[in-house]
């Protein structure tokens, strides 16, 4: 025992120890942890790549870089994926139009041909997202209850509570979801695109985000109760008791008050 | 009514058969002939309060409804029904019950939605009921407790609403109750007590809902209605006050009686107000509860405010910044003050509204004024009172503005954080800014009214005389319309008795008088008074023989003259003032 004892005191001990725990913790993530690796482009050819990258020196290289490596303001696009150019392409965000607290959706610049040119490009350079498969967005498949109590706890704090959208700092913003396509909803979720944070399959599993994609698809379509005032909340509705309710009874009052002669 | 007619239908004899029955046994008679005959002033503005009592009965019948089907229960139990989203979801009964009513009872999301668009009307209109009392100065001697009345109304109509909106227990409606929460526990040493105390124990617990229902369904609506008797009981007992006029003095009600003018005009709008509740319920989505989802004390939405007659409280936190401003008092297990809830969502709130309480107090005292009024001001004559009175619903307003200010900051795409910063400084300057134009231009406008009391409307006609001299021809008022600025008191600041009488004595109570004074001096130092007859008769004797040679001022200024007999009860509310200008008002203080 004494000779046991007297070995563990050795002092290098805890930087071995240390080691292995990192070996192993490394070995285990490597082993359990979902790999982006098996979602990589499956079909893009060669063709498409050579396209995607003529469209790329002309469209995005200026500020990416001419190997979409980045440059000192402008992310490198190594590793992003499909999923992300699908999404910053296929909205309109991307090729920006301006600097600002939030590059901003708009008319979309490229045809879907172009589009998936260029995802195919910027997955060749590194594996990452690739855009999701019809069956994965189908909100027919999902289940919007499921998919209400999960977005209400993970998406509603910046979204609003049925994604209409609302405010974050310094003037950016979390966009309304009621038009984005469910492909582009997946691949927001995936890629975590500007304040976004990304909830890869550990955090939300690709069924999960379908529930979610079935629940926004209820969304947008009206209310049982009416005029939805933007679903924004008690504060939409104050305005509108004042302006509508209050406007209609005291313009009634000034009709009843005036005199009859 | 008919029974005098020859030949009395069977209808009518029937009627007077009841009449005479429930008037023989009750004495009705004499009740219905005394309200009959009761005479009312007519003004639309005076309509703002019924806004309030029929959306009060708007309430009460369509709260009746609901109270069928909601089950104020916060047992666990799962969803089952129309509505796909929350389809097997687990939830509080109350919520569940809200979304059964709202999907599967008939008439019921109908109900409501017209339960709800009446209570933010109710609210609505109390205030603005409420802005023209005050700014008419209606709250003056004898209905300052009247006034009072009024205030417990509003603030019992906003405990109404907070309980009402808390009962279906979704994620918006929780979020609401947390804030309750964490500003009751902000109360220094005994918050935590309270909290406790409030919802049988750590937050939510399950005592809440059935408590708020008690609270919403039983005791605020009972004391409302009590309330509302005492208010209506006092509007009756002082009579209606009325806008100065011709004709109009503290001693008449010049108006049309009771019956049957105001009960049709009365009885009429009341369907008005519930016909556009009813409309606002059917087409427009009020608390989509189904949106929020059941709650759940851990998620927060974007846009999570209160309904708007709250949003000032939540204006108020948004704004206060939080860094440093927490600190224990009683040593290691003392307690922690949380001035950053405690200072918002108490300290402010409660000195908005004790000024808003007190002000009519704090005015007679300054005013010196113990008469009784019952002919209204015009705002503009009382600069002081509109100027404050505009400044507070300025501090509200932009309280209820940095309570939205994250949809500000997406509609009209601004930095959320520059809003805030804004409205800070907003929240101080705004006011003050506020208080000082509206004094301007209520000086102003007096000002006008003095310039066409003397020298009359501008008729845009030049006349050269034969000598070559160019006037322009003004048209002198009519007594009307002169009666209306010149009607009015001048009200100066309060005079004291120096500090020593005579022998060099120290006078009791003059350091009290001096800050009475004070307050006096802030609100009357600036005034304008009105035309006194002998400014009028200068006026005119001035260049009036030129410049008014084709009116006839001088003759209707006799006849007002004329009409009123220099006594203080003006008999005809014609021009008594015109007559002897002295300074009536504090003449009394003064004098003591």
């Amino acid at each position: 025992m004494k000779a046991l004892a007297a070995r563990r005191h050795d002092r290098r001990a805890p930087v071995v120890l240390l080691l292995l725990a990192l070996l192993l913790t490394g070995a285990l993530y490597a082993v359990l942890a979902p790999t982006s690796a098996d979602a990589a482009a499956p079909t893009a050819t060669a063709d498409q790549v050579e396209l995607g990258e003529k469209l790329f020196q002309a469209n995005c290289a200026t500020c990416h870089g001419p190997d979409a490596t980045g440059t000192d303001e402008y992310p490198s696009l190594v590793g992003v994926g499909a999923a992300s150019v699908d999404f910053q392409v296929g909205t309109g965000r991307m090729p920006a139009q301006m600097n600002g607290p939030q590059v901003q959706a708009k008319p979309v610049q490229f045809d879907e041909e172009q589009i998936a040119a260029l995802a195919a490009y910027v997955a060749s350079l590194g594996p990452g997202p690739s855009v999701p498969t019809a069956e994965q967005v189908d909100p027919a498949l999902g289940d919007p209850a499921s998919g209400q109590s999960l977005f209400r706890t993970n998406c509603a704090m910046c979204h609003n509570a049925v994604g209409a959208g609302g405010a974050l700092t310094q003037g950016k913003y979390a966009p309304n979801l009621w038009s984005t396509s469910p492909t582009h909803v997946y691949e927001a979720m995936v890629t975590g695109p500007q304040s976004m944070p990304v909830f890869n399959d550990a955090t939300l599993t690709p069924d999960e985000k379908r529930d979610i994609i079935a629940f926004l698809e209820l969304q947008g379509d009206g209310s049982p109760g009416g005029i939805d005032l933007g679903s924004l909340g008690p504060v939409s509705e104050g305005l509108w008791a004042w302006v509508v309710g209050m406007g209609l009874l005291i313009g009634a009052a000034v009709w009843i008050g005036a005199r009859s002669s | 009514m008919s029974t005098t007619t020859s030949a009395p239908s069977r209808g009518a004899r029937a009627a007077a058969g009841t009449a005479d029955y429930l008037d023989q046994r009750t004495g009705i008679g004499t009740a219905v002939k005394e309200f009959a005959r009761k005479i009312f002033p007519d003004h639309w503005s005076f309509l703002l309060g019924e806004i309030a009592l029929y959306s009060f009965i708007t309430l009460l019948i369509s709260g009746v409804f609901l109270t069928m089907f909601f089950v104020p229960s916060m047992t666990e139990v799962h969803y089952h029904g129309p509505w796909p989203a929350l389809d097997g979801v687990e939830m509080s009964e109350a919520f569940a019950s809200t979304l059964r009513l709202s999907f599967e009872v008939s008439g019921g999301l109908l109900m409501r939605q017209i339960h709800h668009w009446a209570a933010l009307i109710f609210v609505a209109s109390i205030v603005t009921h409420m802005m023209r009392v005050f700014f008419t100065g209606a709250f003056r001697k004898p209905r300052e407790i009247n006034w009072l009345v009024g205030f417990i109304l509003l603030i019992l109509s906003l405990a109404a609403g907070f309980s009402g909106y808390s009962l279906p227990d979704d994620v918006l409606s929780g979020n609401g109750l947390r804030i309750t929460d964490g500003v009751v526990r902000s109360i220094p040493i005994i918050g935590s007590y309270l909290s406790y105390f409030i919802f049988g124990g750590e937050f939510p617990g399950h005592d809440i809902i059935p408590r708020l229902f008690t609270v919403h369904i039983l005791l605020v609506p009972g004391l409302i209605l009590a309330l509302i008797a005492l208010h209506l009981f006092l509007v009756v007992l002082h009579k209606h006050t009325q806008y100065p006029g011709s004709g109009r003095t503290n001693a008449n009600v010049v108006g049309y009686p009771l019956f049957p003018i105001y009960v049709a005009k009365a009885g009429g709008y009341f369907f008005i107000v519930f016909g556009i509740i009813a409309l606002m319920g059917a087409t427009m989505s009020i608390n989509p509860v189904w949106n929020y989802g059941p709650y759940d004390p851990s998620p927060v939405s974007a846009g999570a405010q209160p309904d708007w007659y709250m949003l000032f409280l939540e204006g108020s936190l948004r704004l206060m910044p939080g860094g440093g401003t927490e600190f224990v008092i009683g040593g290691d297990n003392g307690f922690t003050v949380s001035l950053n809830v405690l200072v918002p969502a108490v300290v402010v709130p409660g000195v908005l509204f004790m000024l808003l309480a007190l002000y009519p107090f704090v005015e007679a005292w300054a005013t010196g004024d113990k008469r009784e009024h019952h002919v209204l001001d015009r705002p503009r004559n009382r600069p002081f009172r509109t100027a404050f009175g505009s400044a507070l619903l300025m501090a509200f307003f932009i309280l209820v503005l940095a309570g939205s200010n994250d949809l500000i900051a997406t509609h009209f795409h601004l930095s959320i954080n520059d809003i805030t910063w804004v409205f800070r400084i907003l929240f101080f300057v705004g006011p003050w800014a506020t208080f000082v134009i509206t004094k301007r231009i209520c000086l102003a406008l007096q000002r006008k009214d003095r310039e066409l009391v003397l020298h009359g409307h501008e008729t845009g006609q030049i006349v050269r005389f034969a000598s070559g001299e160019y006037i322009e021809v003004h048209k002198p008022l009519d007594a009307h319309e002169r009666w209306l600025r010149v009607q009015h008191d001048a009200v100066r600041p309060l005079e004291i008795e120096p500090a020593e009488d005579s022998r060099g004595v120290r006078r009791p109570g003059y350091r009290k008088d001096r800050l009475r004074q004070r307050v006096s001096r802030m609100f009357y130092e600036d005034r304008v008074e009105p035309v006194t007859p002998a400014e009028l008769e200068s006026a005119h004797a001035h260049g009036g023989g030129d410049h008014d040679s084709l009116g006839s001022v001088h003759q209707e200024h006799a006849q007002v003259g004329a009409s009123a007999p220099a006594g203080e009860p003006a008999p005809t509310g014609g021009g008594s003032r015109l007559v002897a200008p002295v300074d009536e008002t504090g003449d009394d203080v003064r004098k003591k």
